[in-house]
């Protein structure tokens, strides 16, 4: 645990220090809406249209997060000089993940503001505590998920094509969790938290692929 | 260590094949009644889902010959697992095509999206499609093969998850023949015999495509030692075990 | 046993062709793969003639015993 908590430690002190992925996340977010808000012709949007928007543009701000992940390992030697420490080679997949996890948040508390403001007309108020916790179960998800597949990819020669291409089927079921369980948040007057299902979905696929990734994570690392 | 032989036992399973899927065919269309709402074009539903169904058996299969790779190591594991996905993606077309005929002749549409089964489907084949991809674009073969594994092992788990959310989010669902839950025995039994059919097909067209490979191996050995590295052409980059 | 209708079933003459249509697709798919393990095996086949006759055309080198020597043909 300790060693994840260094490495985490290390990359956050890295963006913070060089603030090369979370502000391109920010401004691929907040150009997206406003792209969106020409290409949809609306003054706002709301209910499942708005949930749509939301979820496609964090998802793919996240894939630029996501790219970006294991590269300074990749390419300064990050990987063998982590190979030949003698610590526990999961915590390499905890430290990322919550880098991610972390990036994502803050994201979010950027984008969520801008995305009521420009399209939703600022009418997220009531329901903002549903969606939060609605996304953070889904910023969990993508985490491991992202965590998982960059490190697949960052080994392969088309380093980020390979990435979103595995990346975007496996999240398939999460979006659509994120998607439809947001849509009544964002509507007018509708619901104030998601239904049962949707986070049940949720948690469920972070569980098994949290799991899943912490066993297979070892022989994505050996030599 | 000897090579494991793939093809043993292959003619007789290669019969059983042969006889299950005829005697299926004639139950198909002489024995099993016309479906009251559907008519004969409910007669898809005997090729379209059998395919399905063991396509999807074969990615699970797929990754659990991977989790023998990731344990063991040997390489022959990994071979295993790339054919049994390399088939059930082959199945998995043909899935993808007799559904969606089948969607054209009852809905009149040649694609739905009210279908969840058929929407689950194609994203679990959208996934499996990257898996040779992922195996081109990594040119160690050790590390190619181990990664692959891992790959393999997450979209398996993936699959169920998949079907899960994807039902979930069907606003209504239409009655499928199986959802409704209510086959009389004479289309039960067509259907189980379908089923153990294309099963059979599946097992032996994995076996078969292993001997393929292996024999191809192990001649492409015996040529380097009896002529020579030269008579060898080097393999270059290749998406399948070696 | 009736079950719910999605949408009005095609007539038998009409159906006819979608039905045959996804038999066919499921047949051709077969043939293909048989098509291209002949000529995968048909060149192993080839691979392991030639393998044959190469052996077979060698002179017997591996002689036992390796002292003796051959002087005169």
């Amino acid at each position: 645990m300790r060693t994840a908590l260094t490495i985490l430690r290390k990359d956050l002190r890295l963006e913070l220090r060089t603030f090369e992925t979370l502000p391109a996340m920010v401004l691929l977010s907040l150009a997206s809406f406003v792209i969106f808000h020409f290409a949809l012709a609306r003054a706002t949007v709301d209910g499942q249209l708005a949930a749509g928007v939301l979820t496609v543009t964090l998802l793919f701000a996240a894939l630029l997060g996501v790219n970006r992940l294991f590269v300074a390992e990749r390419e300064q030697g990050g990987f063998d000089a982590f190979l030949l420490a003698p610590v526990d080679r999961t915590s390499l997949l905890i430290a990322k993940a919550t880098a991610l996890f972390l990036f994502l948040i803050v994201l979010e508390v950027i984008a969520l503001p801008a995305f009521d403001l420009l399209l939703l007309g600022s009418s997220l108020g009531r329901s903002l505590g549903g969606l939060v916790v609605l996304l953070l179960l889904a910023d969990l998800g993508i985490a491991v998920i992202g965590t998982l597949v960059s490190a697949i990819a960052v080994q392969t020669r088309a380093r980020d094509l390979i990435g979103p291409i595995i990346g975007l089927p496996l999240l398939i079921p999460a979006l659509i969790a994120t998607a439809r369980g947001s849509g009544p948040l964002l509507l007018g007057h509708g619901a104030t938290f998601p239904q049962g299902k949707w986070l049940l979905v949720l948690a469920l696929y972070d569980s098994v692929f949290a799991l899943l990734a912490y066993a297979v994570f070892d022989y994505l690392l050996e030599d | 260590m000897l090579a494991p032989i793939y093809s043993r036992g292959l003619r007789g399973l290669a019969l059983a094949t042969v006889a299950t899927i005829g005697v299926a065919l004639g139950l198909v269309f002489f024995y099993a009644p016309l479906d009251a709402d559907q008519g004969f074009v409910q007669k898809i539903f005997y090729i379209h889902v059998p395919l399905a169904i063991v396509s999807l058996g074969g990615y699970i299969l797929g990754a659990l010959f991977a989790i023998g790779h990731l344990r063991t190591g040997d390489r022959k594991w990994d071979m295993r697992s790339y054919v049994a996905i390399h088939m059930a993606l082959i199945f998995s077309v043909g899935g993808l095509i007799t559904g969606s005929i089948w969607a054209k002749a009852s809905w009149g549409h040649w694609w739905v999206w009210d279908e969840p089964t058929l929407v689950s489907y194609l994203i679990v084949v959208l996934l499996f499609a990257t898996y040779q991809p992922l195996r081109f674009s990594i040119e160690d073969p050790e590390r190619q093969a181990r990664y692959a594994s891992v790959f393999a092992v997450v979209a398996g788990a993936f699959v169920p998850l998949n079907f899960i959310a994807v039902r979930l989010a069907q606003a209504y669902v239409h009655p499928r023949v199986l959802a409704a839950g209510h086959l009389p025995p004479s289309m039960g039994l067509t259907f189980a015999v379908s089923l153990i059919g294309i099963a059979l097909l599946y097992v032996t067209l994995w076996k078969l495509e292993l001997a393929a490979k292996s024999s191809r191996m192990q001649v492409r050995r015996l040529r380097r030692e009896v002529l020579g590295d030269t008579a060898v052409r080097p393999l270059g980059r290749s998406a399948a075990p070696s | 046993m009736s079950l719910i209708a999605a949408a009005p079933a095609l007539p038998l003459h009409q159906a006819g062709p979608y039905v045959a249509a996804a038999y066919i697709v499921f047949v051709v798919l077969i043939l293909v793969y048989v098509a291209i393990l002949a000529l995968r095996v048909s060149r192993t086949e080839k691979d392991v003639v030639a393998l044959r006759d190469e052996l077979d055309s060698r002179e017997p080198t591996d002689d036992p015993d390796p002292e003796r020597e051959r002087v005169a043909v």
